[in-house]
């Protein structure tokens, strides 16, 4: 049964593409949001807008058009510079961007933007009397960070996090577009190849169903985790 | 006249800007706003009783449109379109019937792909608008003698239209960006016509730089008609 026409090892490989490239998009996601946040609410000027301009025109346009500008652009850019390189330097360096890299880097740098706001409200509902009292014990800046601003702050985050991470993990599905062998991908072919599309793409729904009841599981327990000591939700 | 000359040296000496290219590009805007805009309507028009359906008492009515939610908004809808693409020729009898030649095209089966989509979130946005009517409005009405049809009628569906304003904005949003997706299964909508245009002049930047302005631009306008809708529909609900 598992076997689907000789297609299912491959599936299960691409289900393997999908889980990988959610997480570390996800990591570069809540690393860039996390950045993205502190730069909106920085006293600087120019930081204020640069990360007002990122949020705003990566939550303007689809995550295919950016996808396929990152992929098709970066690819480009990258020849220019490695010509560049050679032309000037005869240095002979030929840089190949991957399917995989340009997806996670470019689902990475979309959600990094929604993470962005949703950290930047989280912050800002933080009780400034907490952090205060953390300095008044004496504590570093990024002991404060650590001990009091972060696990308040991701209380109130949590329920954006997984709300991102759900339309992340959707997300994904884009890469076969522009050539990954995801789970997605290799169900469409095998539905051109085979006439069976039912046979292949209703497998796929159910991974991305079970992923996403595992995620829904775990991040409950997260919330329940965060919730110690502020009673009730 | 004037501007049509105006127009014709602007594009003069462009080699990918050209009068060709940008009618390629204004059929494109023409198929996303009417894909987009069928399949929010008809969405719309579905979700109102799934998202009434939904908040029902008797679990045999509410838990089916649950799973129907569930599944639609836990999937990719790249994966919902496929099946419907791929999947329309095996219904039985659809060949023959007077639906077909529609049907074949691409158009179709993606305008019914993006409906039962936007129909599963909206039905979620209207059963958490519907479920968060305050408690004394529902026992006014009651007082009042009013049957259960009449109370949603008159009381709870218009209050939760507006409540469900903002997140319907987004939601209109999320389906535009969506949409970009139609140019997967060879339909020619914006992203499909920036798709050509890149593959034909191999220019990624200028092909999809353009075509994500034209988005950000549709992004601003939808933004500015709910903001507007929200200042007039909402204004009892503004901190005095």
């Amino acid at each position: 049964m598992l076997d689907l026409q000789g297609y299912g090892p491959r599936l299960i490989e691409g289900a393997g593409v999908t889980i990988q490239l959610a997480l570390l998009s996800l990591i570069l996601a809540i690393v860039l949001g996390l950045l993205t946040a502190s730069a909106k609410m920085s006293r600087s000027w120019l930081l204020h807008k640069i990360a007002t301009l990122y949020t705003t025109v990566i939550r303007g346009v689809p995550d295919l058009v950016l996808m396929m500008l990152l992929f098709f652009g970066g690819q480009m850019a990258l020849n220019v510079a490695t010509d560049a390189l050679y032309d000037r330097f005869g240095v002979d360096w030929y840089v190949n961007l991957n399917a995989f890299a340009a997806g996670v880097l470019t689902i990475g740098f979309i959600f990094g933007a929604y993470m962005g706001e949703t950290f930047r409200g989280a912050f800002l509902a933080v009780d400034e009397g907490q952090i205060e009292a953390g300095r008044a014990y004496g504590m570093s800046d990024w002991l404060v960070f650590r001990r009091i601003r972060f696990p308040l702050m991701m209380r109130h985050a949590l329920p954006g996090l997984s709300n991102n991470w759900m339309v992340l993990l959707k997300t994904t599905a884009l890469v076969s577009v522009i050539g990954l062998s995801d789970m997605v991908r290799v169900a469409a072919e095998a539905s051109r190849a085979t006439h069976e599309p039912f046979v292949f793409l209703i497998p796929v729904a159910l991974i991305y169903l079970a992923i996403a009841s595992v995620s829904e599981w775990i991040f409950a327990r997260l919330q329940k985790r965060y919730n110690v000591g502020f009673g009730g939700h | 006249m004037e501007l049509m000359t105006w127009f014709t040296e602007l594009l003069e000496g462009n080699l990918i800007f050209t009068p060709q290219t940008l009618s390629y590009y204004w059929d494109g805007l023409v198929t996303t706003t009417q894909l987009v805009f069928l399949s929010l309507l008809a969405g719309l028009v579905l979700a109102v009783p799934l998202a009434i359906g939904r908040s029902s008492r008797h679990r045999w009515i509410s838990l089916p449109i649950y799973a129907y939610t569930y599944v639609f908004r836990g999937t990719p809808l790249l994966i919902q379109l496929y099946i419907i693409y791929y999947g329309v020729v095996f219904v039985d009898g659809i060949q023959e019937s007077i639906f077909w030649p529609l049907l074949r095209e691409a158009f179709y089966p993606a305008l019914i792909a993006f409906t039962l989509n936007t129909a599963a979130y909206t039905t979620e946005i209207f059963r958490g608008a519907i479920k968060a009517t305050a408690r004394g409005e529902i026992e006014a009405a009651r007082a009042y003698g009013m049957s259960q049809s009449l109370m949603m009628r008159r009381i709870i569906l218009p209050s939760a239209f507006r409540r469900a304003l903002p997140a319907y904005g987004n939601e209109v949003i999320f389906m535009l960006h969506a949409s970009a997706i139609a140019s997967v299964v060879t339909l020619m909508d914006l992203t499909g016509a920036a798709r050509f245009v890149y593959a034909r002049f191999y220019a990624p930047f200028e092909a999809f730089l353009f075509v994500a302005a034209i988005y950000l631009c549709l992004t601003f306008a939808i933004l500015y008609f709910f903001r507007f809708l929200e200042k007039r529909l909402l204004a009892h609900l503004k901190p005095a």
